[in-house]
């Protein structure tokens, strides 16, 4: 291997001369005395090689020692990554020995002792290739299937297989003969790249399915889908770590990967701490057994910072092979940039607009492609959906990190400084947001089937009246109340009703917090007959009464159990409250 | 710290800029302390056996051949219980006159802890302003700064704070203080007889700007032996955190590094959020300490979309703004502006029940007071509506808001449901029926 000796030092990165080849991206371990640092190559030029330190490099020293591993930056994939908590390089922060992160100490992340139950899925004789499902073992009653490793090429024979039984992740469970009689084992761990995308799929088609996540903004107004990717930009306090949670605790997947990348630590904490706790709503049993966080958070080294959104990325790709539905989502991905230019900064790159580098949108881009909806090879359907949040500096959403985004992610949820100094909650903008799925033939066909032809229309409805109330509002503000007819003051409250009502949603209330589709369909219903009758008003202090207390029976019905006497009680008194106003059709 | 006599002297300096010099020399580590000239310089960057070193006090008057000892350490601190009441330079030199601390040397500035081995921040700090405590509560294990004007009077309600809240330590760091305000923060201590517990690293204005970047690294090791050693519960006061920043703007900016938005260093957020995430609780195996960070930033004209705020707040758990109440004349924690990211952690869970909703409920009037408000300005007529939203905002300003009133929370909730009684039908306050029915004043 190359070996090679440390020539230069600013910050976290190294200058370092080399006695051989060596590839970029290759990992390497830089020693300060008795410790070993990670380190990746990121630029070379002639015999000096530019690393990446993931570690504090006080101390180190010109001359000392540095060795090449021959590879890129890994994860080591297989049954038992579930449940865990990982940094960026994937080390078990459990593990860890320590109440302080201790410089250079790496650890295996998966558990050698455990037997897993294996089911054989393939036998003898049978022809495979790269992500093939040779069998499967029950991970935290998730079907974790055991595949032919990503990186091998071509077609293989099943020359031995093991049968039903309980083994270890580093057991021999098959056989694999290829195209020239060579035999290759295999065991259930794999590692790969994480920068490198995992291609064994057949077809990746547009996504059209809804992702269900609960959250009326969402799932009603502008839906998210599976295998689709969507970005939440916001200014600091507008509820984005609040929104995030919410759907990762209630959206239809089945493993959830949480990348806190360079975010605070005690939100990392709440996740930590509520998950084992949270029933998932899907299975009855803990959220946290489908679940994996990687925490690099913002006091954690800056380069494994960057490595920690690919290295999350990866394992969703893993488990998408297996034919399930991953839900990703990354907080911030502004971090993640940041991390990009601090290091360009220290390679004295020519900077691209706020200093990040040139090629920061190409990087973006290529990443959140990574998601998506895919046929495996053997006909089966998994996804990854991806969600990431975006820290716009200054709330200015022209900023590099949100326009790079904006030209990827297909759904965009607007979250809005004036509508969270209001404490409308979630402060997702209704106008500005969207969702292009809604404007795919294959979407409208899924939803049609799925909810009603008369679905869609509806939302667009629903929109319109926000729409028209937000004008009205801009006018009663010049014109004063008194300026503008009753008839508008009827149109603003109707939006109105629509924001309290549907946008509106109490993430702390037990009941308010999930809202289920059929749930959501009952509510907007309600609301659209509403919106859509003419009531009758002498003048515009009786429509905001009125109006403000159907708004008060409409919100107490989103706090109690879909349907049950309370529900249904609220109900009544609605209906005779719009029986007093509302003019016959 | 005297030269020892195996160490080597260099008295070769090749380059000079206003803040850093450079030399060649041999074996030296990356963030090394050097002596150059008697002066405390560290080492930032090393290139083959050109050795760049960031002189703290400046570099005036160093000349080209001055001495240079490397001292083979990083910056530390001397940490034991002797700390406590004493005050110290960005160096952790005594400057009362005391004698020097003896205790464990640690480096400053170490590792963070694994985010594994926290806890979930869930004890209420209380500090009997209702800007904070019923709007904006506090934990501990939290950050959170004052974004503040610097004509306000930050420094004296963060004196406020740290003389009411419950804290074993409290560690000030100050950062280009006055000379003024490092007096009263001085005076404060001793007259309440707190000085005790108190823990102080000043840098004034009379003090060389590079210094200050010490000065929350020397805190937080302080605060970190408190907490993890002695289990206690430390609050750090930082102020002012923007004279921090403008310091590493003025190293990377002579260290030619390519300046991102604001002429900040395109690290700012990294920097900052090394000293913030400090803030922590731990879990009672591991002593149940915690550090809680108290910060202040200065705005520069209110302008929170510059980088030093706008990178702290998306590192901090909130932020807190003052503002002067024109209806009251007193000065209020801005119930619009400010957010404590944390207060549901405790809102209604340490506190009383009602304590969200009722929270909720007047800061959404409040609001429609100033939508009344601005009505009015623009000469229309108000509603009856808006004319009792106006009086009650007025009278929860000062029965309230205002930072010269000491109650606790179960008053300000009581306060709060007597005026929603006092103005308001329950329908218009929008509040959960089953509260209502238990706390809507029966009269």
């Amino acid at each position: 291997m190359t070996t090679g000796k440390v020539k230069g030092i600013i910050a976290n990165l190294v200058t370092v001369a080399v006695d051989g080849p060596v590839a970029q991206n290759e990992i390497c371990y830089i020693y300060v005395n008795e410790t070993r640092l990670m380190a990746e190559v990121i630029k070379v030029i002639g015999a000096n090689v530019y690393v990446q330190v993931f570690e504090s490099t006080r101390g180190l020293k010109v001359g000392n020692k540095v060795e090449f591993t021959g590879h890129m930056l890994e994860v080591t994939l297989g049954p038992g990554l579930l449940s865990r908590n990982y940094d960026g390089l994937q080390n078990d922060l459990d593990k860890l020995t320590g109440v302080f992160l201790k410089r250079g100490e790496y650890n295996f992340p998966l558990d050698t002792e455990k037997k897993w139950a294996f089911k054989p899925l393939a036998k003898v004789g049978d022809k495979v290739e790269a992500a093939a499902w040779l069998g499967e073992v029950d991970e935290n009653h998730q079907p974790h299937k055991i595949m032919v490793p990503f990186a091998f090429d071509g077609i293989y024979t099943v020359k031995s297989i093991k049968s039903a039984g309980e083994y270890t992740i580093n057991e021999v469970i098959a056989v694999l003969t290829d195209a020239e009689g060579q035999d290759h084992e295999v065991t259930m761990i794999q590692k790969w790249p994480v920068k490198k995308a995992i291609l064994a799929y057949r077809e990746k088609p547009r996504p059209f399915k809804l992702l269900e996540t609960g959250v009326r903004t969402i799932d009603t107004a502008n839906p998210l889908c599976e295998g689709g990717t969507g970005f939440i930009p916001g200014p600091f306090g507008t509820g984005k770590t609040v929104l995030q949670h919410a759907i990762s605790k209630q959206a239809e997947a089945d493993i959830v990967i949480i990348a806190a990348c360079g975010e605070r630590a005690n939100e990392v904490v709440e996740t930590f701490t509520e998950f084992p706790e949270l029933d998932d709503p899907h299975t009855g049993r803990k959220l946290m057994e489908r679940t994996i966080i990687i925490a690099n958070t913002s006091n954690m080294p800056v380069a494994s910072r960057e490595a920690s959104v690919y290295t999350s990325m990866t394992i969703a790709e893993y488990y998408r092979s297996m034919g399930l539905r991953v839900l990703l989502m990354a907080d911030s991905t502004s971090r993640w940039a940041q991390a990009l230019r601090e290091m360009s900064n220290r390679l004295e790159e020519l900077p691209g607009q706020d200093a990040f580098p040139m090629d920061l949108s190409a990087i973006i881009g290529a990443f959140y492609s990574r998601a998506g909806y895919v046929y495996l090879n053997n006909g089966a359907t998994g996804s990854v959906t991806f969600l990431g949040t975006v820290s716009p500096a200054g709330g200015n959403l022209k900023e590099p990190v949100t326009e790079g985004t904006k030209k990827v992610a297909r759904c965009f949820y607007a979250l809005e400084q004036a509508r969270a100094d209001r404490k409308r909650y979630p402060a997702v903008n209704p106008i500005d947001s969207y969702s292009k799925y809604v404007e795919y033939p294959e979407f409208e066909a899924y939803i049609s089937e799925l909810i009603d032809k008369d679905w869609l229309p509806m939302v667009n409805d629903m929109k319109t009246y926000l729409q028209r109330g937000k004008e009205i509002q801009e006018q009663i503000n010049i014109l004063g109340d008194d300026g503008v007819p009753v008839d508008y003051h009827e149109e603003f409250w109707k939006s109105e009703v629509i924001d309290f009502v549907i946008l509106q949603q109490d993430a702390f209330d037990k009941i308010d917090a999930v809202c289920p589709l059929e749930r959501q369909q009952y509510m907007l219903r309600m609301v659209m007959d509403i919106c859509k009758h003419d009531y009758d008003f002498d003048n515009f202090l009786d429509v905001i009464d009125y109006f403000k207390r159907v708004i008060n029976f409409c919100k107490q019905m989103n706090y109690c159990e879909f349907h049950s006497p309370e529900f249904e009680d609220y109900r009544n008194k609605l209906d005779a409250l719009l029986a007093e106003k509302q003019i016959a059709a | 710290m005297a030269t020892k006599a195996f160490q080597k002297i260099y008295t070769q300096i090749t380059a000079i800029t206003k803040a850093t010099c450079s030399l060649k020399a041999e074996g030296v580590g990356n963030d090394e302390l050097a002596l150059v000239n008697g002066k405390l310089a560290q080492v930032v960057k090393i290139i083959g056996d050109e050795v760049t070193l960031q002189v703290f006090q400046g570099t005036e008057g160093i000349p080209t051949n001055a001495e240079v000892v490397f001292l083979g350490k990083a910056p530390s601190l001397k940490v034991s219980d002797q700390l406590a009441g004493r005050f110290f330079n960005a160096y952790g030199d005594p400057i009362d006159g005391g004698p020097a601390i003896e205790g464990k040397e640690i480096e400053i500035g170490g590792p963070s802890v694994n985010p594994v081995r926290r806890k979930q921040p869930s004890e209420l700090i209380a500090t009997g302003i209702a800007g904070i405590d019923l709007n904006n509560t506090l934990v501990s294990g939290q950050k959170i700064p004052f974004f503040a004007d610097p004509d306000q009077p930050y420094n004296q309600v963060m004196a406020n704070v740290a003389l009411r809240a419950e804290a074993d330590k409290i560690i000030l760091g100050g950062m280009g203080l006055t000379n003024d305000d490092y007096l009263y923060f001085k005076n404060v201590f001793s007259n309440a007889g707190v000085l005790d517990h108190i823990v102080s690293f000043v840098n004034t204005t009379e003090n060389p700007p590079v210094e200050r970047l010490l000065i929350p690294d020397m805190a937080l090791t302080a605060a970190e032996y408190f907490a993890v050693e002695k289990h206690e519960k430390v609050l750090v006061l930082l102020t002012d955190m923007t004279l921090y920043a403008d310091a590493l703007a003025i190293v990377s900016n002579r260290m030619d590094q390519i300046p991102s938005k604001d002429s900040m260093p395109g690290s700012l957020y990294s920097d900052l959020a090394k000293i913030y995430e400090k803030a922590v609780q731990f879990p009672p195996e591991i002593g149940g300490g915690s550090i809680t960070i108290i910060a202040v930033t200065t705005l520069s004209g209110g302008d929170i979309t510059h980088a030093i705020p706008d990178n702290t707040g998306y590192i901090t758990e909130g932020q807190l703004y003052l503002r002067r109440d024109s209806d009251i004349g007193k000065v209020i924690v801005d119930p619009f502006r400010s957010l404590s990211r944390l207060k549901q952690l405790v809102a209604g869970k340490k506190t009383r029940e009602d304590h969200p909703q009722v929270m909720n409920a007047a800061v959404r009037l409040y609001a429609d007071a100033a939508n009344a408000k601005t009505k009015k300005e623009n000469g229309f007529d108000l509603t009856d509506y808006d004319l009792r939203c106006l009086d009650f905002a007025r009278e929860y300003s000062r029965e309230i808001l205002a930072i010269d009133v000491n109650i606790n929370t179960v008053q300000m909730l009581d306060i709060a449901w007597q005026l929603f009684g006092k103005y308001f039908k329950p329908e218009e306050v929008n509040i959960k029926q089953a509260l209502v029915e238990q706390y809507w004043p029966k009269n």
